[in-house]
Parts: structure tokens; sequence; C-alpha cells
């Protein structure tokens, strides 16, 4: 199914990526062309067949209930968190205010 | 000391071992040409003191008698691992200036294993392209060119190319990669070198960019088989903070390294055999299979057929599962921040995104996020699950009656830089025999082995069964035995 | 059924409630990471980079943050879907670093279930209530912002981004505000007894998304809304209540509901619409490709299941069995410490019935007096066992049990002990009682006659003095006999 400008729009929203009126349009080709060309997936008879879940055989493994058991994953570390922050204030993240 | 940087790893960790040379000359052979190759834009950043500090510590583990696997060994970063105190930033706008606190397990395992640094190798943006065009910092250049004195610059492929281009240039003896959908064998074919993507899980995923999670999956870049044996034998292992690792022991696959094959039957996939493909491919495919058979293997027909559905079947999974993935690129706790004047947060997003998206990268995120739309779901991203999962049993059918499958590994040698970057869908089409193999998460490496008529290198694609990454190793050590593959680019640069 | 309605110019209006609770799983780490869920720390200090979502991160989940899912949902009674999966929840939003949040959409851990809850007369529940449980699933939390401390910035603080939270989903099966308070109340306890969350919703770990429609009975169900993150029983009921009755106005001004996320206002008693939520409505589940379908075999289930405690209603069905009253019942296990303390103290000999009584007066009004929780009662259960059995043998009288109850209190004594030395033992010496008894006798002459003139009410009034003068020491059955005796 082909998608109009509005649509893409309506993506670019949802995506959170501002785009201009010439780049929509742009974008509305382009998309069409790509997503017209993966709809040839709809010709394949999946009929019983499972989405698959894991590309390998392989089982989820869980792991212990252990604090910072693993610096890697573990908390405590304010400073490396903050390190890229473009706006950190007094250990928080600061963002543009938000009114909920 | 030029002949140095023409030594493979094992040269270099064998005459390192033996004494014939200390890892700093290696180090400064190798930074040396680092420095001498900006024209190749390979490097996004530059790190010859890591190498040099490497290096010092190899020699000096060698005076002690504690040489690791890898001691004296410099290699080349793709920069979309993140490495410790270093900028990581997959090629972006977005992560430009971001310094990770913290080391991806791959790069750890190379640096635990003795390896230096000599930087952080460009990519596509993302890793989402097949020629290295959609970097923000700029195309990385192939260092071949065509011999038709057209001195057009050549793409190195994508995404990993400036893995490719440093190896093909001897900037460095190694490199790692990322291989989602044919990133580290179509790089490595464009260009006359070896890479080989391991079985989906061996490689720990953590502390690389994610492009998309059920593809992505990290591999050597090297000048032979040998090298991508020892590289991967240190990259792989299984890694308890990827819940997706593989909880396997790691073979020695250099040393069951064997271009024996007899008793081993390689699979040709009829639908690989795709009409107006350039008759050069189809050529050095048959040459692959003469010698395969001359290395004792038995060759069969085997049908994939759901291939001609493995591209669109990939260009949904991929891209709706890096919409998510890129959606923690937000300005508000690393990388830019795009804040106009008065703007609220979702504003911020907005512009940020914007800002620091490349056009390919922002195409795949919005397809990503329309297939995982309400109303489209099913139709799109369910449906291409489904299919993935025929695509995985063709394979599992196929490796009923044969051992590895032999195919090209791209539908064309290196084409020009800017020649695909105006129609996408050519440009996806450059992936067409790489991306099955990456959907059924198996084993597949590319060796070099031919040159076309254009003096441009092609390589041949070894796909394995789950786990049997030595199967491939030595179908490929038997290609590359026996294609004598030694052309090289001259330097320009 | 509930007969609870709103009164619109119209006629009644039938309120239709299904409620969404967030309990914060009971565990050390969070659901995806090794960062510590404790409640109060400093800003951004329990934070992983795989929380704050820093490129490369993978999520893996915590075995004790599943386990705890599943035993509640055994606790409820609920299918285990031994299968399931984590999906993304796609949204933007400054509290959620991933740009999702891992979820459970398409196949939960627990299926559907049911709790009931208890008659109660007085709120209009004429008789127990089963409300079905469609689904429990496990989720992250997100972050928390701060808006207060910048004039033009909010402030973002991911301690508690990935927290484990179970999403229990009840079916609209609620009819009344008391009846979803009363299910709020009942989950809340089986969660505490099973141990999987601590309930504090005031520390905002347990808070309830609540649906309200209404509808004229007999109607389909009407439009609703859903407001969000309500953290007090109280609170829950009075945004059903604000809520049904702002939805029948608007109705029958000839408005219209629409369905739309609201936010309480605790201090104006009032819901808004909030507007912040507005286009985030396509969520975009997908499966997590960072994770692999979650699979449970049969000894992480049957251990899920040995370690379930006897849970409210088979706890308050054996209390009745042993003849204790149903108000006691009800209210010895609403709270699981109350009756973990309580079984300690029948375990440790008390009679159940004298036990009951005992601690839901004594015990309850002296812990009351001292605004303390039963789990730092300054008594044990087996110092209180002592206590109940010095009545029961008769060593000291049920006024004397008070006198020595409030001295344990004081001093932190035993029982026996303050018995001996402040030689509260009651006798039954019949000497020595016969002798006051004289006494009593001699000084009220003329009440004796009355009494023997047939006045004999005034048998409680030598009771009274003899005990008196015996100091309250004397057993009061010995002393009734011999005044009956001596009275003739």
């Amino acid at each position: 199914m082909a998608i109009d400008q509005a649509t893409v729009r309506k993506i670019a929203s949802l995506a959170r990526i501002a785009i201009s009126d010439a780049e929509a349009a742009a974008m509305e080709g382009e998309l069409n062309g790509i997503l017209g060309w993966v709809e040839q997936l709809g010709e394949v008879d999946v009929t019983g067949v499972e989405p698959m879940t894991a590309v390998i055989p392989n089982k989820l493994r869980l792991r212990d209930d252990v604090i910072d058991a693993d610096p890697m994953t573990g908390g405590n570390r304010r400073d490396d968190i903050l390190a890229n922050a473009p706006a950190p204030q007094h250990g928080f993240f600061g963002v543009p205010k938000v009114i909920e | 000391m030029t002949e140095l940087t023409n030594l493979t790893v094992a040269e270099i960790r064998d005459g390192h071992r033996a004494g014939d040379f200390s890892a700093v000359e290696v180090a400064e052979a190798f930074n040396a040409n680092v420095a001498g190759a900006k024209a190749l834009n390979a490097f996004i950043v530059e790190t010859p003191e890591h190498a040099i500090a490497a290096a010092k510590q190899a020699d000096a583990d060698r005076a002690a008698g504690t040489l690791k696997p890898l001691s004296g060994v410099p290699i080349g970063m793709k920069d979309l691992f993140a490495t410790n105190g270093v900028q990581t930033t997959a090629a972006s706008h977005m992560l430009e200036g971001f310094v990770p606190r913290y080391e991806s397990t791959v790069s750890q395992k190379l640096w635990d294993a003795g390896c230096g640094m000599l930087g952080k190798l460009n990519l596509d943006q993302f890793a989402m392209g097949s020629s290295n065009e959609t970097s923000h910092f700029g195309n990385v250049i192939s260092p071949w060119k065509r011999n038709d004195g057209s001195n057009a610059a050549l793409a190195p492929g994508g995404s990993s190319g400036g893995s490719s281009s440093a190896i093909a240039a001897r900037l460095c003896p190694a490199a790692t990669g990322t291989d989602t959908g044919g990133s580290i064998r179509q790089p490595a074919a464009f260009t006359g070198i070896s890479g080989i993507k391991p079985t989906y899980g061996r490689c720990s995923r953590w502390g690389i960019v994610a492009f998309a999670s059920s593809l992505d999956q990290a591999g050597p870049m090297a000048r032979d088989v040998r090298d991508c044996a020892i590289m991967l034998e240190n990259m792989a292992g299984f890694d308890p903070k990827d819940a997706t690792s593989l909880d396997m022991p790691v073979p020695n696959w250099e040393a069951a390294l064997s271009s024996d094959l007899k008793g081993k039957t390689v699979g040709i996939p009829k639908e690989y055999r795709l009409e107006g493909i350039d008759p050069e491919i189809d050529a050095m495919w048959d040459a692959g299979i003469a010698m395969l058979k001359d290395a004792g293997a038995a060759v069969v027909e085997i049908s994939l057929p759901h291939t001609k559905y493995a591209l669109p079947t990939y260009y949904i999974i991929a891209p709706a599962e890096a919409s998510s993935n890129l959606a923690r690129y937000d300005g508000v706790r690393y990388g830019l921040r795009d804040l106009p004047q008065g703007a609220g947060l979702q504003d911020m997003y907005a512009a940020t995104r914007a800002d620091g998206f490349g056009p390919e990268v922002k195409r795949r995120i919005m397809i990503g996020t329309y297939v995982l739309s309400a109303g489209f779901y099913d139709a799109y991203y369910t449906q291409a699950q489904k299919v993935r999962t025929l695509i995985a049993r063709d394979f599992e059918a196929a490796f009923a009656s044969c051992d590895v499958i032999l195919a090209p590994t791209a539908p064309s040698a290196a084409f020009g830089l800017g020649e695909k970057m105006a129609d996408p869908l050519a440009m996806y089409l450059n992936d067409v025999f790489a991306v099955p193999a990456s959907l059924a998460g198996l084993p597949a490496m590319s060796v070099p082995a031919a040159l076309n008529r254009e003096g441009l290198p092609l390589g041949l694609q070894i796909i394995g069964k789950a786990f049997d990454e030595q199967g491939v190793l030595n179908a490929g050590l038997a290609i590359e035995e026996r294609a004598g593959f030694t052309a090289r680019a001259e330097k320009w640069w | 059924m509930s007969n609870y309605t709103i009164k619109g110019e119209t006629g009644e209006w039938e309120v239709v409630i299904g409620l969404e609770v967030h309990a914060q799983v009971t565990s050390n780490a969070k659901l995806f990471s090794g960062a510590a869920t404790a409640f109060g720390a400093e800003p951004n200090t329990q934070v992983s980079l795989v929380d704050a979502a820093m490129p490369g991160m993978l999520p893996v989940p915590n075995r004790e943050c599943i386990r705890q899912a599943v035993r509640t949902g055994m606790a409820i009674e609920a299918e285990i879907n031994k299968w399931s999966r984590f999906d993304r929840k796609n949204y933007f939003y400054a509290d959620l670093p991933q740009g999702y949040q891992i979820s459970q959409l398409y196949h939960p851990l627990v299926g559907e279930g049911s709790l009931t809850i208890a008659a109660d007369e007085k709120a209009g529940i004429p008789t127990d209530k089963v409300i079905g449980i469609e689904r429990i699933h496990v989720e992250q939390d997100a972050g928390k912002l701060m808006h207060d401390q910048h004039p033009t910035m909010s402030y973002v603080d991911l301690n508690r981004s990935g927290v484990a939270l179970m999403e229990i989903v009840s079916r609209p099966d609620m009819r009344s505000p008391a009846e979803a308070g009363a299910y709020v109340r009942k989950l809340r306890s089986i969660l505490r007894y099973v141990g999987s969350c601590d309930g504090n919703m005031e520390e905002g770990s347990m808070r309830a998304d609540v649906n309200v429609s209404v509808r004229k009975p007999g109607d389909e169900f009407g439009t609703r809304t859903e407001t969000k993150n309500v953290n007090s029983v109280r609170f829950v009921m009075a945004v059903i209540e604000g809520e049904a009755k702002r939805q029948v106005g608007l109705i029958e001004s000839g408005g219209t509901v629409v369905q739309e996320t609201r936010l309480y206002d605790p201090d104006r008693n009032e819901t808004r619409s909030m507007r912040s939520k507005e286009d985030a409505h396509d969520y975009r589940y997908f499966p997590d490709p960072d994770l692999l379908p979650l699979e449970l075999d049969d000894a992480f289930l049957d251990e899920c299941r040995a370690s379930l405690p006897e849970l409210p209603d088979a706890k308050r069905a054996r209390y009745l069995s042993e003849g204790i009253s149903a108000y006691n019942a009800d209210v010895l296990t609403a709270e699981v410490e109350a009756a973990r303390w309580f079984d300690a103290l029948l375990e440790a000999g008390a009679k159940p019935v004298a036990a009951a009584n005992w601690v839901t007066s004594e015990l309850f009004g002296a812990l009351n007096r001292m605004g303390r929780d039963i789990s730092d009662s300054p008594v044990s259960p087996a110092q209180a066992a002592e206590l109940l059995g010095l009545v029961a043998d008769g060593t000291i009288s049920g006024t004397i049990a008070k006198q020595v109850f409030e001295k344990m209190l004081e001093t932190g004594d035993g029982a026996a002990a303050i018995v001996d030395r402040e030689g509260l033992k009651q006798t039954s010496d019949t000497g020595a009682i016969e002798a006051e008894i004289a006494k009593v006798l001699a000084a009220n002459a003329d009440k004796v006659e009355q009494y023997k003139g047939g006045k004999e009410a005034l048998f409680g009034f030598f009771v009274g003095q003899t005990m008196k003068a015996m100091q309250g020491k004397a057993n009061p059955q010995v002393v009734n006999e011999l005044l009956k005796k001596a009275l003739g």
C-alpha cells in the first residue's frame, strides 16, 4: 500500500525526527519504493509457520539477584553515567522543562 | 621497515615470539602507515599511543616469559565497538565526541590477548550501508583502482569499509568487523581480504553499538584464513552480559585448520544463479567449485527456495529492530543535543535526531517505525519473521545433504563511490548473497578468489552449519591455497 | 451485587472498574541489570550503564524477579505460562532511557487468575466476591522526573529505571469504590504474604492505574478513562467516585467520554487529562530481539510452589476452624506480619480463641498506644504465650494478666518473673479467702440482710469486696464458691 506525505510526517513524528516539507516529499518516493519491494513477502505461504524467535537454538539464561556483581552492569558509577551528559545538573540529567 | 606491515597476524605473533623484531617496531611501522594514509579516510580516530603502549607491554612480556596469544599484534577497531576513554561514534554525528567509560567485551578480549589498537575504523553510519558512504566522517576510499586508468574512487564495501580498506592498504594486519547483513563479507570481497562472521552468539554483542540485535554479529577481518581463525579465537566466547551469547567453549580453530576436504560435501545453491549477473561472478564461482573438488570435496546442487525473499525479509526485520535500538539517541544522557530556542522535550528529540542521524539511518528508522506501527505489524513484521523461519529451514534442509555451501559473496566487484547512492534499492541488492546466512544466524566467510577484468578482487563465500566455523574456515583455506590470490592495491595514497 | 450507583438526572448509573496494579517486585537488583533497587538513594547512584541505555548495553533478566512473579501468579491461582516473552513498548520520554520499556504484551508470564474480596456489609459488599485477574506480566519501571529544581529544566533521576514491576491486570469486575478498595487491600495482603512486593504505596512500590466507565444498568460497557499512578487505597476510591460523577455529568449534559489518560491531583481531589501522553498511542510493540523466549522448567515451578506460604484465605479458614470469631480471623489475617506473629504465638502453645481475643484487644491496643507496628512489638510471641499460659492454668486472673502485660511492656521482663516478683499469683487458699470473706460480711451486715431478703444482685458486690481485700489475687471461682457457702 502506498503511503502519502501525511503518513510520512506521522511516521517521522512517531520516530521523533523533524523533517522539512522537501524531505517529506523525497521520503515519500523512497519509502514507497522500499515498501513496495518488501511487500512481495505477502506472496509467501506461511500457513502453520511460527515467526522466528531465536535464530540459533539457545535458552534464555537468568542471572542471580546480586547487586553490582559485575561493575560493568552494576550501579554506583554516577560519574560514568553522567560523563557524556549534555546538561548534567547536580547529579541529574537536565532536560527542557516537562509539563505533565 | 615497510616489510613488517606486510606480515600477517600469525607472522607477527610468531616473529615477535621468536625475537625477530620487537613489538614496538611493528607498532611504529603500522602507525606510520596509518599516519600516511589519510587519503583513504579509513580511521575516524588514530590511537598510535595505544598501539605503542601495548607493544611495550608485549616486549616486556616477552622478556618476562609471559607472552599472550596476540602479544605484539596491533589491530584496527571498527568504531562500532565501545572503547574505554576513546571516542566511539558509530560514524554518526549523533555520537560525535562520545567517550565511553566502558569497553566492549570483544575489544576487551583482544586487549587481554595482547593486541594494541591503531585506531577506530570508519564505517557506514550505525553500520547501515554497503559502500561506506553514509559515514558522518566522510567516505572511506578503497585502496584499489580499476585497471582502466580511470582513477575513479571505489567503495571499500560496507559497513566495515574502514576495516577492509585499512587491511587491504596494510594499515593494520587485522581488524574487527561486524556483520548484520553482510557487513564483514561484502567489504572483504571488495578489497581482496578475508573475513568471517561466526555463528550468531559466538561473539558477545555487549558494548557494540546495536544496529539489529537479532542479526548483529562481530567477526574478524584479515588478510588470510589463518589470521581470521586466530582473531576469532580471541574475540569469541561466552559472555554472561549478553543474553543471546552462546555458552559453548571456543574451539582451537587455528590448530584444526585443514584444507583437506576429503569426505566433505559442498552444496551449490541453484537459486544463487542470478539472471543477468556479471558472468565473471559465475565464472569465479565455477572456479571455486573446481578448487573445492580438487581439495577432495564432493559437490552437490542444493536448493534454498526462499532465497529471493531474504532481502525483503531483512529490510523489514533489520530496520524494525534498528528503529527501536536507535531510540536511545535522544540527546538526554549522551551524544548530540539540539535544543532550538524555546523547544520542549519532544521538540528537542525531533531536532536532535534530525540533526544527528544521516539520511540512510533516518530512512531505515522510518521504514522500521512504519512496519511496526499499529495495523501493519502483522502484515510486515510477523510475516517477515515467518519467512525468516522458512529461510532458516531451507538451510537446515540443505545441510542434510552437504557440509558447507559455496556461493559468491557479492553480485559484483567494488563499484565507484556515488554510483549507487541515488538508489537505495540498488544499494540493498548488493547484499543479496550475504543476507540469507545472516537471517539464519549461520557462520559465513568471504575469501578472495580472483580479479575481474578491471583488476578488482572478487570474493567467494562459504556458509556453514551453526557452530561449524571450522568447516567454513577449512573450505576457505582450501580456496585460498588454490586461488593463489596475491594481488594487492598499488599504493597511490 | 453491589448496589452502588451514581444518581444522575436521567436515572441511576452503574460504575465499571478495572485496575492495573503496578507492584514493585522485591529483589536486590534490577530486572535487567545489577544495580540496586533500594528506595531513597542519592540521584543516579543506583544506575548501571545498562539502565542508562548507553550504546551497546544489553539486558539480562534477574531470576528472582521472574520467580517472584511466578509465585504471585500461583498465589492468585493463575495459569503460569512456561513459555513467555519480553516485548518492547516504544515511546519517547525523558524518564525512559532506552526509548522503549521492556514489558510483556503478547505472551505474559502469568495468565488468568482471581482473588476473593470478603463480604463487608458496612461497605456495601453483601457477599464474598471473586474478582478476575486477566494477567500478570513483568516489566521495567521508568525513571523519575523532578520539575521544581530549576526554572527552565526538569531533572532526570534514573534510580528507579529498570526496577522490576509486576503489572497485575484485573478484569472490569468491580462496581463500587469500596470493592476496588477491598481489591487493592486484598491484593496488597497477598503480595505481602508471598513476599513478592512490600506493598508500600507511599513509597511508590505499589500503584494503580484506575480504569473507570459508567453505564445504565444492563447496557454495554461505556468508554473508559484511565487515571495513572494512583498511590493509595483512599485515592483509588476517590478517583473512582470523582471520575464516575464526572462521566455521568458529561454524558447527561450531552457530551461523550473520551478514552484518555488522566492524572489525579490529590490536593484538589480531581483528575485531569494528561496531555503529555496524548500522542503516545502507537507503542509499536515487538519481541525484544536482545532477549530469547523465557522458558521455565518444572523444577523452577516446583520450587516456586513449594516456597509459597499459607495465604490469607487458607489461614482465615484455619482460624475459623479453630473456633476464632470471623471478625478476629479477618483482623488477624489482613496483614501478614500480624498473622505471622499470631501463628508464632499459637506455636508457642497459646490457645487459639483466648490468644485471638488477647492479640486483637490487648496487644493491638497497646501497640496502638505506643504507635508501633507488630513487627517491632516489645513483647515476643513466646513471652505472650507465657502470659496467656499463666491465665489458662489459673495462675493469674485475666485482670491480673492486664497488669502483668503492662509491666512486661515497661520492663521487658517475662510474665512469670513479674508474677513472682510482684506476688501476683492468684490464690485458691480457702483459709485466707474465708478469713477475708468473714471480714467483708461482718463489715456489711446490712447488705447481707438485704441479700438474704432476696436482693441477689448484691452477690457481685460481695465478690468485688472480697477480691479487693485479696488485692485481686484470689481465684474468682473459689471466691464465688466460698461466698455462696458463707451466705448460705
